[in-house]
């Protein structure tokens, strides 16, 4: 199965409407469809809970957006999503998908935290916070690694390989935990000696009681840096070469093995970094479980916020509301309406990107001639 | 270890892989990428538990149950036949979707966030050991029943074409797009029924209580080579693996995470070809037209 059929689209050498307006429109306009269908699907919800759509959507900004606290948390969300979101994407500009991301997360948060632990106590954060993220990327880096080389040595294919693991590592980390890390009646670490992130609140009191912290500039940094990488070097061009064509970037001359082994090994380094926000940043601790759902949801943001860097950081912002709206507008219709909503908007996005493609460049050879 | 009480637990544990894997089979084979199974299962236990619920009859609930899993899968069809969508991404959404959905309506019909009031449901004689539920009966019968309609009918023939070679099939007058969408019916279907048969086992629904299981009846469809009879054999290796955790629970001989893991394991170790490499259907997972 092929599992690359992302933002693939041919260059156009047309001279008409300018280029970069054709792929702002085919990119923008599938996931603003998708939050219309979102929209319209979450009326329903309400509606069947008989509450006031309009109510229950003003409730949900005004407790994400519309206060310290509710922003606080989603931006906190907003970094974990993002790295993980930044690492499907990473994946797939090569054409590759990388559905490992719930396990890659979660092996790097452990490495950050036994690496916290394993600091004497006072190590200042220049030094900590450095060695905790290159732990947690090698972390994350040798669960990506695994599928990667099973891919080039053996053509074993990525997705499954990545589910697979996904469940082998979490039982791994489980077995660590529960049989021999976790303090008594706990599934999580002893407490970080070093390596704890100053808070958003430590600079700015009304983010009061929100985790959001200073991963979330390590997460803007990181995709700066994927941005940079992927447009502007040299090994990011040959990744998005193999990515669209990898019959003709290996006749071009560019090892596609070579490029696979880099983008999910990288993928991987780039999702075990994420678990820096959570043990780093909020608990200080590694908990069985505290990656659950985010490597899925990394998927989500990586499709809707268009496989681009920027994009990925909206995107993840963007699901990062919706799971703390839900929250927010729980009173009155449960929460779980969030995870309806995800699912859909979803659909919605994969659905249309083929669908507006199709449409707008039908649209423009009927303008053309 | 008592060896009937071993074979009958392992049976029972086996069935729900074993509907789910045989519905795999014919999506996957067909052209369809069947990541979707966890969420069809998800859907089928809860409708089943929904309609037993309003209407006390457990086999209202499998018809309801299986109106869940139809749906889920139609929505999977249309979103990647119709529309072309990728089908590893929808994949993941319907999961997603199926999770959101029965806790969204876990939580509207009966006020609760982790499990449905308890509901009526097949069997239940002590002695019969659960081999008095037609349900188990189906699922044992549904391996060699998939295999008769995939190798020796018209049906079945269209779709390995419509997995292999759809362009072939198209040129003889196969309509590859009405045969997936056919396939993935059955695919959502079949999935549907491991949920119902896991919900009235447990006489209720929980919160995302199908735990994986779609997943390693998609392992037993990939170790199995994408034929229905090994996909059931590796069914019941897994559930096999299973019975032996829970039966040597507490001997801690060797770490229940590490049993756990077998399935997993075996599935990357076939899909690397150690063992004969497990090949796929050629037009696995791309779109046609």
């Amino acid at each position: 199965m092929t599992a690359s059929s992302a933002p693939i689209r041919g260059q156009k050498f047309s001279s008409a409407p300018p280029a970069w307006r054709e792929h702002a429109e085919e990119a923008l306009i599938p996931p603003l469809v998708a939050l219309l269908v979102a929209l319209i699907c979450g009326d329903l919800l309400i509606l069947s809970y008989g509450q006031s759509p309009a109510a229950v959507y003003r409730l949900l900004l005004e407790g994400t957006w519309g206060n310290a606290y509710g922003f606080g948390q989603v931006l906190y969300k907003a970094t974990t999503l993002a790295f993980t979101g930044l690492a499907v994407s990473f994946g797939l500009r090569a054409g590759l998908f990388n559905i490992g991301g719930e396990s890659q997360l979660a092996a790097g948060g452990f490495a950050a935290a036994l690496t916290g632990l394993a600091l004497p106590v006072g190590t200042p954060l220049i030094l900590a916070l450095p060695l905790c993220m290159i732990a947690a990327g090698f972390a994350g880096g040798v669960v990506g690694a695994v599928p990667a080389y099973l891919k080039t040595r053996f053509g074993a294919h990525e997705v499954i390989v990545t589910i697979m693991l996904n469940f082998i590592v979490l039982a791994l980390l489980n077995w660590f935990i529960a049989g021999h890390l976790h303090v008594p009646e706990t599934l999580h670490t002893p407490e970080i000696h070093a390596g704890v992130l100053p808070r958003l609140s430590d600079i700015n009191p009304t983010f009061h009681g929100s985790a959001a912290n200073l991963a979330l500039i390590v997460a803007i940094l990181v995709a700066v840096a994927v941005w940079f990488y992927l447009f502007r070097a040299r090994g990011g061009y040959d990744l998005r070469a193999v990515g669209l064509q990898p019959d003709a970037a290996e006749y071009g001359g560019i090892s596609v093995g070579r490029v696979w082994l880099r983008a999910l090994t990288f993928s991987g380094v780039i999702a075990g970094m994420g678990g820096i926000n959570y043990v780093l940043g909020y608990k200080h601790y590694y908990e069985d479980g505290f990656a659950s759902g985010a490597g899925f949801l990394g998927i989500a943001v990586a499709l809707v916020g268009r496989n681009h860097p920027f994009g990925v950081l909206l995107a993840a912002f963007f699901f990062a509301t919706l799971s703390q709206g839900g929250l927010a507008i729980h009173a009155f219709v449960p929460k779980q309406m969030m995870d309806v909503l995800q699912g859909v908007v979803i659909i919605a996005v994969a659905m249309s990107v083929p669908e507006v493609t199709r449409v707008l460049r039908s649209a423009r050879r009927r303008s053309d001639a | 270890m008592n060896p009937i009480s071993f074979l009958t637990q392992m049976i029972r544990i086996a069935v729900p892989y074993l509907f789910a894997a045989s519905g795999g089979v014919v999506a996957e084979r067909s052209g369809i990428v069947s990541l979707t199974l966890e969420g069809f299962m998800l859907s089928g236990a809860f409708a089943a538990v929904l309609g037993t619920n309003y209407s006390g009859s457990p086999w209202i609930g499998v018809l309801c149950g299986i109106t869940g899993g139809l749906i889920f899968s139609m929505i999977h069809a249309v979103a990647t036949i119709r529309y072309r969508a990728d089908q590893v991404v929808v994949g993941v959404a319907i999961n997603l979707l199926a999770i959101g959905v029965t806790r969204f309506f876990l939580k509207l019909f009966f006020a609760s966030s982790s499990n449905s009031p308890r509901v009526a449901g097949f069997g239940g004689n002590i002695h019969a050991a659960g081999f008095d539920n037609p349900l188990l009966w189906i699922g044992v019968l549904i391996a060699p029943i998939v295999a008769f309609v995939i190798y020796k009918t018209p049906f079945g023939l269209r779709v390995r074409a419509a997995g292999e070679h759809p362009d072939a099939a198209e040129s003889v007058g196969v309509s590859v797009t009405r045969v997936r969408y056919v396939a993935v019916a059955i695919s959502g279907i079949l999935a549907a029924m491991g949920g119902v048969y896991l919900a009235l086992d447990q006489h209720q629904f929980t919160d995302q209580m199908t735990a994986g299981r779609g997943f390693i009846a998609i392992s037993a469809v990939i170790f199995g080579r994408w034929d229905p009879l090994r996909a059931a054999a590796a069914c019941l290796l897994f559930a096999a693996a299973e019975t032996l955790q829970i039966q040597l629970q507490g001997s801690h001989a060797i770490p229940s995470q590490f049993i756990e893991m077998i399935p997993y394991a075996l599935t990357i170790i076939a899909l690397a070809g150690v063992v004969g490499r497990a090949v796929p259907p050629a037009a696995l997972g791309r779109a046609q037209g």
